[in-house]
């Protein structure tokens, strides 16, 4: 999957503006979008599904142009056929759990879903095993299981790539880890390329293969797992990420 | 028994109201909450004004602009041979006034509390906006607009002034309770009044009590 994103944006509050100018492109079926809250990521991923404008620059996503303002190309965000993964997931709170899941199927109130449709929410239901919760309201789910309804919801119209903002932020360490792995099964069950923004530099360990590193609403590095020195020190790529390590690599240069 | 029409006709009267600015109130109410643009806190005067003028005052507006000889009345009469004034009709324009802006608050503060996460969430998974609309964003506001709509509903059945200047005190044609009560009371028919009063408590009571308890519940959706 190639991503290629190339966008300015300024945006304007009552004393301060802030600008965006970021252009990078990834080859990579998993790229992360790091950097510190405020760098500009999560513009970025909002420009490519749609939900921001951007002022000028161009967005392709596996060869579809999604946005171009010189060709005057700006899909709607419906168009795009997108997978989103918001951080706190945004499941609709007056719909169950199968409705929110059977949601993008079903675009009529007074119609119900057709049998294929409802064998399709029961299947991905059983996937995320999610199947026992199909009547419970977002309210009276945990953590862990609203994730997994917003990643069914999110994927059970096949998108052409799945956008995760800060997707284990909400969650406890603990579960933290066990939903990474869980979000690599799913990946390549589905066989759909991720982009995860995010400011945990263990996601980058994870699910960095093309790594984008934000600041200051620019892209300060792009790097790939592929092109670190083999085999992959695990040290090195967290070098990039991890204050500590860099840290710790600054007083050693200043020792010697 | 008592005669019990200016009650109907009050109840006609505020229901007809209570739908036409229903219809006004969610429109005007979600563009000022989901647009920032020019003017538009002046908007929001403007249409919160019949809340804190006189009726009176509103009933002159209404004259002006409804009138025989009025901007849109004008037109009405000489165009169609319509005109509203002291018909049941006109007070149904006269309650549609002074109810609109407890609609219109009500749901500018119900759409306001809709997080537009869940706008953007239905956009990516594939709505237009009219269907954001409805599926989402209507549903999500509803507590606060069925509360809105029985304020506005009370306040519309309770109208005097405003009712007074356009549709008159014409008994059995455009008498409402309230002026029913003011006429019983000023010839002293306080069984007739009692009896008006009464009935008028009550129902209010009810209302209130109701759009307490659909406020009370509604926090649940507005985080």
């Amino acid at each position: 999957m190639r991503l290629e994103v190339d966008i300015r944006k300024t945006l304007h509050s009552r004393d301060r503006s802030f600008v965006l100018e970021a252009s990078f492109s990834s080859q990579d079926d998993l790229t992360v979008i790091f950097g510190a809250s405020g760098s500009g990521k999560s513009l970025t991923i909002q420009a490519i599904a749609g939900l921001v404008r951007p002022d000028r620059g161009r967005i392709a996503v596996g060869g579809e142009l999604l946005f171009d303002d010189s060709q005057g190309v700006d899909l709607p965000t419906r168009e795009r056929k997108m997978g989103y993964l918001f951080q706190d997931y945004a499941l609709f709170p007056h719909l169950s759990v199968q409705e929110n899941i059977a949601y993008p199927l079903k675009k009529t109130w007074c119609f119900g879903l057709l049998p294929e449709q409802r064998q399709e929410v029961a299947e991905i239901m059983a996937a995320f095993e999610i199947t026992h919760l199909a009547q419970s309201l977002p309210d009276e789910l945990s953590g862990g299981q609203r994730q997994r309804v917003a990643l069914a919801r999110a994927l059970i119209k096949k998108p052409s790539i799945l956008l995760l903002d800060e997707p284990f932020s909400a969650l406890d360490s603990m579960l933290r880890h066990r939903m990474r792995l869980e979000l690599l099964e799913i990946r390549q069950r589905f066989a759909v390329p991720l982009v995860v923004i995010t400011h945990d530099p263990a996601d980058v360990e994870v699910f960095a293969d093309t790594l984008v590193v934000f600041e200051n609403g620019g892209v300060k590095e792009v790097s790939r797992r592929r092109q670190q020195p083999e085999p992959v020190h695990a040290n090195v790529w967290r070098q990039k990420v991890c204050w500590r390590a860099k840290w710790e690599q600054e007083q050693q240069a200043q020792a010697a | 028994m008592p005669d019990l029409f200016p009650l109907w006709l009050t109840l006609r009267i505020a229901f007809f109201a209570t739908l036409i600015a229903f219809g006004f109130a969610v429109a005007f109410a979600w563009i000022v909450a989901r647009f920032t643009f020019w003017g538009r806190d002046l908007l929001d005067a403007i249409l919160t004004l019949p809340l804190v003028m006189p009726p009176t005052v509103l009933g002159y507006y209404l004259i002006v602009v409804w009138g025989r000889n009025g901007w849109l009345g004008g037109w009405l009469y000489a165009h169609l041979g319509i005109s509203l004034m002291f018909t049941w009709q006109g007070a149904v324009l006269a309650a549609t006034v002074v109810a609109f802006p407890l609609l219109f608050k009500s749901a500018r503060a119900a759409f306001e509390g809709v997080n537009t996460e869940y706008e953007k969430a239905a956009r990516i998974l594939g709505d237009n906006e009219i269907q954001v609309f409805f599926r989402v964003t209507l549903p999500l506001a509803a507590r606060g607009l069925v509360a809105g709509t029985m304020l506005a509903f009370a306040r519309a059945m309770g109208d005097f002034g405003a009712t007074l200047m356009i549709a008159g005190n014409i008994q059995g044609k455009t008498q409402t309770a309230a002026m029913a009560v003011f006429d019983a009371v000023q010839v002293g028919d306080y069984t007739l009044a009692n009896t008006l009063v009464g009935i008028m408590s009550v129902v209010c009571i009810t209302i209130l009590v109701m759009t307490n308890k659909l406020a009370a519940r509604r926090v649940n959706y507005e985080t």
